[in-house]
């Protein structure tokens, strides 16, 4: 945390602290993806609430087959990738925030993204185990 | 982590009750912060008695009865008295705002007029916040005409329409009401522009006549200098100027995903 160009050295210039590191050229692939995974969850959402709606009450048997069928195992594979993707970047947003330590910031973000990779995983593994017919 | 409460030093403590001025039919209550540099103590909330009758209707107004007839140690901004300079900017009736443009009947809370500065900036004394930071990120956006081509013998020339893409960037006075009023900007202020400096970047990507609209837009993109942005909307709220920073910003990002795809 001593590097003079993002610590506010007080002989810095104000300019100079401004500028700091300068752009980092990024930040709109995030921007972007927010709001497609948004939209997309938007969509996948209905989808899968009808389906989870349609399976209560069913058997056991009758629960496998649904979610046997290709296109509800994508479209809940699908809501799964979008959900977590929109939560990763939400997530980083609020860390970048609120989280000034750059050290904590760096093990958070690290922290969110291990979170969020391994709950779709264990959901995707889920959904395919049942619809595979493990 | 973001501070959410004010260090104990900052935290405002008493305060003096100033005399009614006699034989006033009228009177109008001001409680307004103060804190001194010089005496080591903690900011206070002063209450003074404004007389109408001898004042204008201006919040303004009403600091230069209290500074002239009342308390000549009152510190604050003011040069023009009618929302051009930007100098009088500060927090009244719990809004960001220009004590010049503001009547006092317009923002009287339980009949009285709280008057602060600028949210969450260091304070200099009483109502005049400390801008350097604020300046320096306006420099950071380089506010001026800047072009390869040769300049032309006369002027460079814009089209009606094209100018008219200025209207509602230009106007902006610098008073860094819309910045001081942004959450994003008290909690990353370090590292995110701020509304009015992204305003006036967007005011330069906007001039047909610029030729640096990339470099200036490679300059802004990054997660802090603009995605801090979350679309709060306080600066469209508090611009006494009738701007719409927000609106501005979201123009940016929209050109930085029109540049990608």
């Amino acid at each position: 945390m001593s590097n003079p160009k993002t610590h506010h050295a007080p002989m810095r210039t104000p300019l100079g602290r401004v500028r700091g590191l300068g752009s980092a050229r990024s930040g709109t692939e995030h921007f972007f993806m927010q709001r497609v995974t948004a939209a997309a969850t938007l969509l996948l959402s209905v989808c899968f609430i009808v389906i989870v709606i349609s399976l209560a009450g069913s058997s056991y048997e009758a629960a496998k087959a649904t979610l046997g069928h290709p296109i509800v195992a994508v479209i809940i594979l699908l809501t799964l990738l979008s959900v977590t993707t929109h939560m990763r970047i939400g997530m980083q947003v609020i860390i970048e925030d609120y989280v000034h330590d750059e050290g904590k910031k760096v093990l958070c973000i690290i922290a969110n993204t291990f979170f969020t990779v391994a709950v779709g995983l264990a959901g995707a593994f889920a959904v395919l185990k049942i619809s595979l017919g493990g | 982590m973001v501070e959410l409460a004010l260090p104990k030093n900052s935290q405002i403590t008493g305060g003096k009750s100033w005399p009614k001025p006699q034989g006033a039919s009228k009177l109008t209550e001001f409680r307004i912060y103060r804190w001194n540099p010089d005496d080591g103590k903690n900011p206070s909330i002063d209450t003074y008695y404004v007389n109408r009758e001898d004042c204008g209707p201006m919040v303004l107004d009403g600091l230069i009865y209290i500074k002239n007839k009342i308390d000549p140690t009152l510190t604050f901004r003011r040069s023009c008295r009618e929302g051009v300079c930007g100098s009088c900017a500060m927090n009244i009736g719990g809004t960001n705002t220009l004590a010049c443009t503001k009547g006092m009947d317009e923002v009287l809370v339980k009949g009285v007029v709280n008057v602060y500065p600028l949210p969450h900036m260091p304070v200099v004394k009483d109502l005049v916040p400390d801008l350097t930071r604020f300046y320096a990120q306006h420099a950071s956006i380089e506010p001026w005409l800047q072009t390869d081509t040769a300049a032309p013998e006369k002027e460079w020339r814009q089209s009606k329409e094209d100018r008219e893409q200025l209207d509602g960037l230009y106007e902006c006075i610098l008073c860094a009401c819309c910045s001081t009023s942004c959450p994003s900007y008290w909690w990353n202020g370090d590292r995110y522009l701020g509304p009015a400096a992204l305003l006036q970047a967007n005011r330069w990507l906007k001039d047909s006549r610029d030729e640096r609209t990339g470099d200036r837009l490679d300059n802004l993109e990054d997660p802090f200098r603009l995605y801090r942005c979350h679309t709060i909307m306080n600066c469209a709220q508090a611009c006494p100027k009738g701007l719409n920073p927000a609106k501005a910003i979201a123009e940016i990002k929209k050109m930085m995903v029109e540049r990608q795809i």
